[in-house]
């Protein structure tokens, strides 16, 4: 056995703490001669701030993966100086723009830095959503109640009384509102893990808030989502004050209303998001897009000449899918298809109709005006659009559910009861494809096999397959009759 | 592949997983939302993103967003989301962001109904936000086009660094067609520029910011001269029996459907009757206009389903040496084929 | 020559002369010049004596590189 003496001795050595190198060295991006300060006013909040999300950006080694996002405002211009991967958003929208950048660089840490007219006003929608979403980002909330960059007019936070430019008799909140709480109002959401509203005042509050600044990057490196701290922040120039008096009105006027605190913090519990990185094997794309290798060969060259075909009936008929069996099984002819269904909200309770063209050429307008043949599964569909058929075209009526006969004498009129006919097989909702059979009697423009082919690949279950097989044989043979 | 009976808004999202789109943001509006759901169904399945914005503005932001950090990404929305995102499109502009839109169009203005029309050819191919850019503008007319469209826009958009929109309207968004999506498409571009969240692209900046007049006057000539680089070798349009046509139609997407009907009519009644398809709306087709105009052709009819938002882009690209008639319509129903061959027989007797 | 430690550097040019660095120092060592920087600013300047190294005017100046605090650090060192 051995023994190991460990001697410890104290050493000093002298350490200086400067510019952090999340800063760049110089602000090359900055117009003018003087590329070492800021743009910001003397004595400033932003400039605190920025110090102290650099900072933390430097100790916790988040240099290389951070991506800051400018917004519109004075910090728009945060990118001449932050030492990260910058982009700079429209006004308002930098929720959203990180949204983008997050989900596309789930290994990025993203900064959304804002000030209170382009969080709390043009920007509303997107932070609260961000927010709800629980989106893995972090948000810098500069609240300094005005206007800084466009020269001090009224933010959603102005207090009651105050004067700027666009409130210059004082903020009345009869007529212009309240001063919006931004952290209680983010609290209430589920999502977020961290809230919290901190003064950047005296020593003691910036450490406070140089803390809650760590905390939340924090949370984002772990990815537990989205966090937002609040900052009470000065805006000496537009506030019309000197500094010392600046931070004196946060403490007297603004923290007051705006208290300080932790609204919400689910760090413990809080679970890391999931990550996702994109597929980018070809074959394995085309297998989840169920795109099938190889060629679409015409199985004939048949003339058919063109073919404009309305298929109508209320919804649930199945007259929309009806029309896709047969485009589908064109298709797989080797014929030229369109199938264009009447959408949106006419759809729904009403009259479902879609039109249908099977040709031996290229087809002109999917949508068919004059139809050839008009298969009409209800009484509503042949009112609607028997005066519509070509003449010399034909209607293909439901007889079991049109007590009338077709009135026109220019035009063919054959009845089928579809629903009769699908319920002898036990399968009512086989109606369409008992019309699909009736057409093809009517009209051979290709075999039943080919219908069947599709219904073998639409239905999951034989039983399904084969009864529709049957129905479509059911039309057919009583269609020729 | 084999060919599959698709609606033209679903081929688009199967089309751009192909082209390698690995991000969707978008909102749900009739006649696109089967865009936003097939998104929203295969976005997922890939490893991709799927989000439902909370609005037009927002979706459009995301995209500014993923196309930063060097995604290809996309949204889709109709006329009215379209008037939404056109702030977030001046920014793309700006900041010089590939990313690819598709705009099923529908009537307006205002909320209109949904039923389509081609009444955002001026805010799609204009420009439409502020400042001086102008967007690709690809208009398919069947849905393979939109297949084929989608996969060039995410090409064209890498390739010139500029937002690429597939223009279409709700007919044929909506019509399945057979469509056989392509074996092969390119792989995206090296994008040194993006904005990635590492160390190799930590120096990098996305921004349209640009506070001094000349820097600002350099971007804005960058953009001019990419647009006349695009108008020099981007224009793509169909000739359809205009070989020797006296009167040719100009019309694009839906429209141009109607009139291959409306020129098999008039050629049968034995009017020398033919058409240009426009493939390309931004940069417009103009050479193939010149030389039609320069030969046997009378006369030009425009057929749009607006009020003759494109008239004005035929009339400049021929200057004025034909005679342009119009046909249009609006409020959301497609022109009946007897309409326009009453239009052009109209024009093709009209002696001046 | 080196100041003792620990001392405070101000950087005369990168100073906007706000102050709050004067306010925030305890033992009262920082003051503002009577001269002009080259931004046109009376400039916060260290007494060269007497600096803590509270670190208090690093936080409280609004400029990323104005203010540093140089300071002995006792580490320990295993050998």
């Amino acid at each position: 056995m051995t023994t190991t003496t460990i001697t410890t001795t104290t050493t000093t050595t002298t350490i200086t703490k400067g510019k952090p190198s999340t800063f760049y060295e110089t602000f090359e991006r900055k117009a003018g001669k003087d590329k070492l300060t800021t743009h910001y006013c003397p004595g400033c909040g932003h400039g605190r701030v920025h110090k102290l999300v650099a900072e933390a950006l430097e100790e916790m080694g988040l240099g290389d993966r951070t991506i800051f996002i400018s917004p519109v405002g004075c910090s728009v211009f945060a990118y001449y100086y932050m030492n990260t991967g910058n982009v700079q958003a429209p006004h308002g929208r930098a929720p959203a723009v990180g949204t983008g950048l997050a989900r596309a660089r789930q290994d990025s840490i993203v900064i959304s830095y804002q000030g209170d007219g382009d969080l709390a006003a043009i920007g509303t929608a997107e932070i609260v959503h961000a927010a709800n979403r629980g989106e893995n980002m972090t948000v810098f909330f500069i609240n300094n109640a005005i206007y800084g960059m466009t020269g001090g007019q009224m933010a959603p936070t102005t207090m009651v009384g105050q004067k700027t430019l666009t409130s210059p008799y004082g903020r009345d909140a009869a007529t212009e509102g309240y001063p919006m709480r931004m952290s209680e109002l983010i609290a209430t959401l589920e999502a977020p893990v961290y809230v919290e509203r901190v003064s950047c005042t005296d020593v003691k509050n910036i450490h406070k808030c140089r803390k809650a600044i760590r905390k939340a990057l924090q949370l984002q490196v772990e990815r537990k989502g989205f966090s937002f701290v609040e900052i009470l922040s000065t805006c000496p120039t537009n506030w019309k004050m000197n500094p010392q008096d600046s931070i004196k009105w946060i403490q007297e006027v603004m923290e007051p209303y705006y208290k300080p605190g932790v609204y919400k913090d689910k760090t413990a519990e809080a679970k890391p998001l999931p990550k996702s990185a994109p597929i980018t094997d070809p074959d394995e794309l085309r297998r989840i897009l169920g795109l099938e290798k190889g060629k679409t060969e015409a199985k004939t060259r048949a003339s058919i000449g063109e073919r404009r075909i309305k298929i109508a009936g209320f919804g649930g008929q199945g007259a929309l899918t009806a029309g896709a069996m047969l485009a589908t099984a064109g298709m797989n002819e080797g014929l030229q298809v369109t199938w264009l269904p009447s959408y949106g909200p006419e759809m729904r309770g009403g009259t479902a109709n879609c039109s249908v063209i099977i040709s031996d050429k290229r087809i002109g307008s999917p949508l068919v005006m004059r139809p050839d043949v008009l298969i009409a599964m209800n009484r509503p569909s042949l009112d609607a659009f028997e005066q519509e058929v070509a003449p010399g075209g034909m209607i293909i009526v439901n007889s079991s559910m049109i007590d009338r006969k077709v009135s026109r004498s220019d035009i063919k009129a054959v009845y089928v009861p579809f629903t009769e006919l699908a319920a002898g097989l036990g399968l009512k909702a086989a109606a369409n494809t008992v019309a699909v059979g009736a057409f093809l009697a009517q009209e051979p423009l290709f075999d039943r096999e080919r219908i069947f082919e599709v219904l073998r690949t639409s239905f999951k279950k034989k039983e399904a397959v084969e009864t529709n097989i049957r129905a479509v044989d059911e039309g057919f043979n009583f269609g020729r009759t | 592949m084999k060919k599959e009976l698709i609606k033209g808004n679903e081929a688009v999202v199967k089309a751009a997983i192909l082209a390698g789109c690995t991000h969707y943001f978008g909102y749900p509006i009739t006649p696109a939302s089967e865009i936003a759901q097939a998104a929203a169904h295969f976005f997922p399945l890939i490893g991709g993103t799927f989000v439902q914005a909370e609005s037009e503005v927002a979706a459009i932001n995301m995209v500014y967003g993923a196309a930063s950090a060097g995604r290809r990404t996309m949204t889709a929305s109709s006329g009215p989301g379209l008037s939404l995102k056109q702030e977030g499109i001046s920014y793309l502009a700006g900041a010089e962001l590939p990313s690819v839109i598709v705009d099923v169009m529908r009537a307006g203005p205002g909320l209109g109904n949904i039923w389509p029309e081609q009444g955002d050819y001026n805010q799609m191919v204009k420009g439409g936000g502020h400042g001086n850019y102008k967007n690709i503008v690809l208009a398919p007319n069947s849905a393979q086009e939109m297949c084929d469209f989608t996969i060039l826009a995410f090409e064209l958009s890498d390739h010139y660094r500029c937002t690429a929109v597939v223009l279409t309207d709700g007919s044929i968004g909506q019509t399945m067609e057979p469509v056989e999506f392509p074996d092969h498409v390119k792989p995206a571009p090296a994008k040194d520029w993006a904005v990635r969240g590492d160390a190799e692209t930590r120096k990098n900046l996305v921004s349209s910011i640009y506070m001094s007049t000349e820097t600002l006057r350099a971007l804005n000539e960058r953009l001019q001269k990419k647009y006349a680089e695009i108008e020099a070798r981007e224009q793509r349009w169909e000739d359809y029996r205009d070989d020797d046509a006296e009167l040719v139609i100009v019309a694009y997407g839906v429209t141009s459907r109607v009139a291959e009907n409306a020129i098999e009519e008039l050629r049968r009644k034995g009017l020398k009757v033919g058409m240009l398809r426009p493939k390309t709306l931004f940069p417009f087709p103009k050479k193939r206009l010149q030389e039609l105009a320069a030969g046997r052709v009378r006369r030009f009819l425009v057929a749009e389903m607006s009020n003759g938002q494109m008239i004005d882009d035929v009339k400049l690209a021929i200057e004025h040496k034909k005679p342009v008639d119009f046909y249009g319509t609006y409020g959301g129903k497609l022109p009946a084929v007897e309409e326009i061959v009453d239009a052009v027989e109209t024009a093709y007797n009209r002696q001046s | 020559m080196q100041a003792k430690l620990p001392f405070v550097e101000i950087k005369s040019n990168q100073c906007k002369g706000c102050a709050l660095c004067i306010d925030s120092c305890k033992p009262k060592v920082l003051s503002l010049s009577k001269a002009f920087n080259l931004l046109g600013y009376q400039y916060a300047q260290y007494a060269n004596a007497g600096c803590t190294g509270c670190e208090a005017c690093y936080y409280a100046c609004p400029e990323p590189g104005a203010i540093s605090i140089t300071k002995e650090k006792k580490g320990a060192v295993s050998a």
